[in-house]
C-alpha cells in the first residue's frame, strides 16, 4: 500500500492549497488564540446573557443564561482547533468528510456569540438589545444596498448612492425645517419631508441616468461627480439656510406593529420602532419579489446581463435602465432620509459618513441579491453596535480590535463559503444599439 | 405544379453604412414550407439583410412583404408579431437565466405582474415533444453545450409562434453529429408549415437541405441556384466571383527529421478530470498530421498542453529533441512553434488592439520591434504593412481595431503572425472554423506552403473533410487517446468515422504498439 501511494504522489504534488484548507488554517489560528486567551481569564468570571431590560428583582419572561466565560472559551478554542485540524486533511470516507464540514459550519455559526461572550466577560449583556441595535444601524446600509441592486441589476453602476443619500438627507431635513412655521401637523410635515427626500434621491438619479445612459459617460465618473456635487451643494444649503437658526427637529416617531408589538422580549425592542426601520423590511421583501418573481425583474436582469439579447426580444434596454436608475435613486433617498429625519432630527455636513459605500460593499458581499445584501448589512450593523456597546461597557482590550472582528469574519466567510462574487455581466457598459 | 405561395418577399432593399454599401437592391422570395439558402462570403451582407427583416436595422430603400402585404418593421417586436423568428449567429441567450426564463423573456406568461414559470415550462415541454427539441427547461444556459443552446433559440422563436425562421449560420458552431440533429429538427419544422431562411458557408449543407439558393456578393444578389442542378464547385464560384479550387492541390509529402515527439502525455481539463490519457505520437518535418475526432475528446487540452497553455500532469513533449513539457508559452514560441488557437477571439487576438499590434503579439519585445523598453511602432507598422499585403487581410488598414474585422480576416491576421515567423512546428487548431470558402482556400494553401518549406504541422480539426484533404497521416482521438493513426491512403471517410465513434479495429493492439514504441 505504501508503494502505491508513493507512486501516486510522484505524479503530482501531494498537498494542494484549497479554499477549505485556508479556512482550516484560519480556524486553527483562531482556536489557538481563543484557547490562550481563555487560560489568561479569571476562571470565576461569568457572562450573563439576558434578553430584556427590567428592574432588578423582577422575574424575567425569558430566563437569563449564565455562561462561565473561561470554560466556554476553552471549549470553543478546542472546537476550533479540532475542526481546523480535521479540515486540513482530505478524507476519503464521505462520512468523515461530512463530519468535518459540519464542524466547520458550527464554528462559523458560533463565532459571533463567542465574540459577544468574550467581550462582555464578567458582565451582563442584553442579546435582544444587540440584535435590535444591529438592525437599527443596518437600516441605511441595507436600504442603500437595495438601491444598488436595482441599479446594477439593470447594468448601471451606482457608486453615487452616497451622494444620493446626502442630497436626500439634506433636502428632506430642509423641507421639515421650513414646514415648522406652517400650521401643518408634525406627522404630515415629516411625511412630506421623507417624500421630498425620496424624490430628491430620484432626481439626482435622473442626472446619473442622463449622464451615463443618454450620454454614455463612464458610470463611475458620473457617480463620482454626483458624490462630489452632493458634498458641495448640501453644505452650501446648510450654511445658507439651516445654520442661521437653531436647526433641530423632532425625529420620526415610533410605530407599534399590532399584535407583534405585544410579544414578550422582541415586541418592545424590535416591533415598536421608527417607520424607515420598518421600510427596510418592506424594501427587502419587495426587491426580492420584484427581481425574481416578476416580469419587470426578469427583464431587468436580462438587460443587466446581456442587453443585446433583450433588445432582440423587443425589450427597450435604455428605458428599462432609466426606470431602474430612477427607482434606485428613490430608494437611496429613503436611506438618506434615515440619517436626518429618523436617526438624528438634524442635518450635518457629510453626515452619511461613507454609508453609501458600505452599502455598496454590502451589495457586493451579498452577491447582488437582496437577502444576501441584507445579511451583509446586518453584519456591518452588528459591528457598529458592538463597538458602541463595548465603549460604554469598557472592556479590557482595544475596542477597535473587536469591532474589526465581524469584517474579518466576512472576509473568511466570503472567501471560504460563498466564493467569487460575479456582478451582472453588462454592468458598467452603456448600451449602444448597432 | 404551382410553387407554394410566398410568405416573405424582399424587394429592392438597400442599406448603407458610413462608407459601405451593405445591401444593394436585394430581392428575395421565401415560399411556404421551404428552405431558402442564403450564401455569401464573410461581409457579403447576409447578416445585415437578415437584421433588417428582423427589425434590428431600418432599410434605406425598398420594401418587405409578409404574405403578400407590405409591412413596416420597426424593431424586433414588430417582426415577432409578424411571425418572424431569428436564431442569431451569436446566440442571444442570458447565461445566468434558465431555459424557461430565456424563452419567456420579453413575452412572459404572467398573472398580474408575476411570472408563471410553471405554465411557460409546460409550453416548452410541449414544443420539445412536438419538434424533437430535447432540452431541460430548468437548466441554466451556462451549463448547456452550444448544440442545446441552439435548440433553446429555436424554441424561443417557436414559443412566439414564428412561422418564418431565420437561421444565421446555425451550423458554424456545431459538430457534424449536431448538424444532422439540426437538419432533423428543420425537417420537422418544414412538415408543420414553417418556412426557413438558412444561412451557411458550408456548400454541402446548403445543397442537402435547401429548396432554393440565393447567393450574395458584396451586398448584391450575385445569382440564384437550384440546389438540384448545382454542385459545390458552381456555388463556390458564384459566391467568390471566380473559380475556386475546393480540392487541395498538394504534392507528396517528403518527411524529414522528427520535430515533435509526445510520450505518454496526461493532461487534465478545466474541472481537473483527465482529458488526455497516455497519449503518444511523433511528427516529422515536411508532413501534416491531421488529428480527427468528435469535439471534446481531448483535442483542446492536447493542443493547450503542447503550446504551454495548460499544465502537463505526466509525460514528455519533445520539440526538436528538447523536453518542453510544462514550459511557458513564450519558451515554446521561441523554440520555433507557431500556434493557431481554436478560439481566435479568446486566445488568438487582443480584440481591442490594432491589426499591426496584433501582428507582433509574440515578438514585440524582440530586437526587431523594440529598443530597450520602448516599442518601435515604425518597425511594427512596416512589418504589418508587408504581412497585410502578403496574407490578403481585408481591408488592408493596419490601424483597424481587430474586433472590427470579419472572422475570416481575423484568422488571416493570426495566420500571418504565426506563419511569418518561420516556425518549424505549426500547431493549428480548427484553423478554418466559421470561415467562407475563399478564406478557407487561402489558409489551406498557406498550410501546404509551410509544409513544403519543411515545417512539421499538427492540424487539429473537427471537420473531417478538412483533415482528409490536407493531412498526410490521420490520427483519430477518442476519449483522450489516439486510437489509430492511418496513412492518408488508408483513411477513407468510413474508416475514420468509425474510429471517431470509438470503434477499434481487430488486431489494432499490435499497431498501437508500433505507434507507442518510443515508450
Amino acid at each position: 500500500m505504501a508503494a502505491s501511494s508513493k507512486a501516486k504522489s510522484g505524479r503530482r504534488l501531494a498537498f494542494k492549497l484549497t479554499r477549505k484548507r485556508v479556512i482550516a488554517v484560519v480556524l486553527l489560528a483562531l482556536g489557538a488564540f481563543i484557547f490562550i486567551e481563555s487560560s489568561s481569564l479569571d476562571s470565576e468570571l461569568v457572562t450573563t446573557l439576558t434578553f430584556e431590560s427590567r428592574p432588578t428583582g423582577e422575574a424575567p419572561a425569558v430566563a437569563d443564561i449564565p455562561v462561565p466565560t473561561s470554560a466556554y472559551l476553552l471549549v470553543i478554542g478546542l472546537l476550533f482547533i479540532v475542526s481546523g485540524a480535521l479540515n486540513l486533511y482530505e478524507f476519503a470516507v464521505p462520512r468523515w468528510r461530512r463530519i468535518s464540514l459540519a464542524l466547520m459550519a458550527l464554528c462559523g455559526a458560533l463565532f459571533i456569540p463567542t465574540v459577544i461572550i468574550a467581550a462582555a466577560a464578567g458582565n451582563d449583556t442584553n442579546l435582544t438589545t444587540i440584535v435590535a441595535e444591529s438592525l437599527r444601524l443596518a437600516t441605511p446600509l441595507a436600504i442603500g444596498a437595495f438601491a444598488g441592486i436595482w441599479c446594477e441589476r439593470a447594468g448601471v453602476v451606482n457608486i453615487a448612492i452616497e451622494g444620493m443619500m446626502l442630497f436626500a438627507a439634506c433636502f428632506g431635513f430642509t423641507t421639515l425645517f421650513f414646514l415648522r412655521g406652517t400650521p401643518l401637523p408634525l406627522e404630515t410635515a415629516q411625511l412630506l419631508a421623507v417624500i421630498i427626500g425620496v424624490l430628491a434621491g430620484g432626481l439626482i438619479a435622473l442626472l446619473h441616468g442622463w449622464l451615463s445612459i443618454t450620454f454614455r459617460t463612464d458610470q463611475i465618473v458620473s457617480g463620482t461627480v454626483i458624490n462630489i456635487l452632493a458634498v458641495g451643494v448640501t453644505s452650501f444649503i446648510r450654511r445658507e439656510y439651516l445654520l442661521s437658526t437653531e436647526a433641530g427637529a423632532a425625529k420620526l416617531g415610533n410605530f407599534a406593529i399590532p399584535i407583534l408589538s405585544d410579544l414578550p422580549v422582541v415586541g418592545e425592542a424590535i416591533f415598536t420602532n421608527q417607520p424607515i426601520f420598518f421600510m427596510m423590511f418592506v424594501m427587502l421583501a419587495s426587491t426580492h419579489i420584484v427581481m425574481f418573481y416578476t416580469r419587470w425583474g426578469l427583464r431587468t436582469r436580462a438587460v443587466g446581463e446581456h442587453p443585446h439579447a433583450a433588445d432582440t426580444l423587443g425589450i427597450n434596454v435604455n428605458r428599462t435602465r432609466w426606470t431602474n436608475v430612477f427607482i434606485s435613486g428613490m430608494i437611496a433617498g429613503l436611506a438618506g432620509a434615515w440619517f436626518s429625519l429618523e436617526a438624528t432630527g438634524s442635518f450635518n455636513d457629510g453626515m452619511t459618513r461613507g454609508a453609501g459605500f458600505i452599502a455598496l460593499a454590502a451589495m457586493i458581499f451579498g452577491k447582488w441579491t437582496p437577502i444576501g445584501a441584507f445579511g451583509a448589512a446586518l453584519l456591518f450593523g452588528f459591528s457598529d453596535s458592538l463597538g458602541i456597546r463595548l465603549q460604554m461597557v469598557g472592556v479590557g482590550f482595544p475596542v477597535q480590535f473587536l469591532q474589526m472582528v465581524p469584517y474579518a469574519v466576512t472576509l473568511v466567510v466570503l472567501a471560504g463559503f460563498i466564493g467569487r462574487a460575479s456582478p451582472p455581466k453588462a454592468v458598467g457598459t452603456p448600451y449602444v444599439k448597432e | 405544379m404551382t410553387p407554394p405561395s410566398p410568405v416573405l418577399e424582399v424587394r429592392g432593399i438597400t442599406k448603407r453604412f458610413p462608407g459601405v454599401l451593405a445591401n444593394d437592391k436585394v430581392n428575395l422570395t421565401l415560399r411556404k414550407g421551404q428552405v431558402l439558402g442564403l450564401l455569401g462570403e464573410n461581409g457579403a451582407g447576409k447578416s445585415t439583410l437578415m437584421n433588417m427583416i428582423y427589425g434590428l436595422y431600418k432599410p434605406d430603400e425598398g420594401e418587405i412583404l409578409v404574405t403578400g402585404a407590405p409591412v413596416d418593421i420597426d424593431g424586433p417586436k414588430d417582426a415577432i408579431e409578424l411571425g418572424i423568428g431569428m436564431v442569431h449567429q451569436h446566440f442571444q441567450l442570458v447565461d445566468v437565466l434558465t431555459v424557461t426564463e430565456n424563452v419567456m423573456l420579453g413575452n412572459e406568461t404572467v398573472s398580474g405582474p408575476f411570472l408563471r414559470r410553471d405554465k411557460a415550462r409546460r409550453e416548452i415541454e410541449a414544443l420539445s415533444r412536438e419538434y424533437g427539441l430535447d432540452v431541460d427547461p430548468d437548466a441554466l444556459i451556462s451549463d448547456l453545450p452550444v448544440g442545446i443552446q441552439q435548440r433553446v433559440e429555436i424554441i424561443k422563436a417557436l414559443y412566439r409562434h414564428a412561422d418564418i425562421l431565420i437561421l444565421d449560420e446555425p451550423t458554424a458552431v456545431l459538430t457534424p453529429q449536431e448538424t444532422l440533429g439540426l437538419f432533423k429538427i428543420m425537417r420537422a419544422l418544414l412538415d408543420r408549415g414553417v418556412s426557413i431562411i438558412f444561412i451557411s458557408h458550408k456548400l454541402k449543407e446548403v445543397l442537402e437541405i435547401c429548396d432554393d439558393v440565393i447567393v450574395l456578393r458584396r451586398g448584391a444578389v450575385a445569382g440564384h441556384a437550384d440546389p438540384k442542378a448545382s454542385t459545390e464547385q458552381s456555388l463556390a464560384s458564384l459566391m467568390v466571383g471566380r473559380d475556386v479550387i475546393l480540392e487541395v492541390d498538394k504534392a507528396e509529402a517528403k518527411p524529414g527529421d522528427e520535430i515533435l515527439n509526445v510520450v505518454n502525455l496526461h493532461v487534465h481539463d478545466d474541472r481537473g478530470l483527465p482529458a488526455v490519457e497516455g497519449l503518444s505520437f511523433g511528427l516529422q518535418r515536411g508532413e501534416i498530421l491531421g488529428v480527427a475526432g468528435v469535439q471534446g475528446n481531448g483535442q483542446t487540452e492536447l493542443v493547450e498542453a503542447l503550446t504551454g497553455m495548460r499544465a502537463v500532469e505526466d509525460g514528455r513533449v519533445f520539440i526538436k529533441g528538447v523536453d518542453m513539457a510544462g514550459a511557458s508559452p513564450r519558451k515554446v514560441t521561441e523554440l520555433g512553434v507557431g500556434h493557431v488557437p481554436e478560439d481566435r477571439q479568446r486566445d488568438g487576438l487582443v480584440a481591442s488592439f490594432t491589426v499591426m499590434h496584433n501582428l507582433v503579439l509574440c515578438t514585440y519585445y524582440q530586437d526587431a520591434f523594440a529598443k530597450a523598453i520602448v516599442v518601435d511602432d515604425r518597425a511594427i507598422a512596416e512589418n504589418a504593412r508587408q504581412l497585410v499585403e502578403q496574407y490578403d487581410v481585408r481591408p488592408p488598414i493596419i490601424n483597424n481595431i481587430a474586433s472590427g474585422l470579419s472572422g475570416g480576416n481575423q484568422q488571416k491576421v493570426i495566420v500571418a503572425r504565426e506563419f511569418s515567423r518561420d516556425a518549424d512546428l505549426l500547431i493549428a487548431s480548427q484553423p478554418t472554423r466559421g470561415l467562407d470558402v475563399g478564406s478557407i482556400e487561402f489558409i489551406h494553401r498557406q498550410i501546404i506552403r509551410m509544409r513544403d518549406a519543411g515545417a512539421g504541422i499538427l492540424l487539429v480539426s473537427s471537420e473531417l473533410d478538412e483533415v482528409l484533404s490536407l493531412a498526410d497521416r490521420v490520427a483519430v482521438m477518442f476519449e483522450g487517446e489516439i486510437i489509430d493513426i492511418l496513412p492518408i491512403g488508408d483513411a477513407d471517410r468510413d474508416t475514420v468515422g468509425l474510429r471517431m465513434a470509438g470503434v477499434r479495429e481487430q488486431g489494432l493492439d499490435s499497431k498501437m504498439n508500433t505507434v507507442g514504441a518510443t515508450r
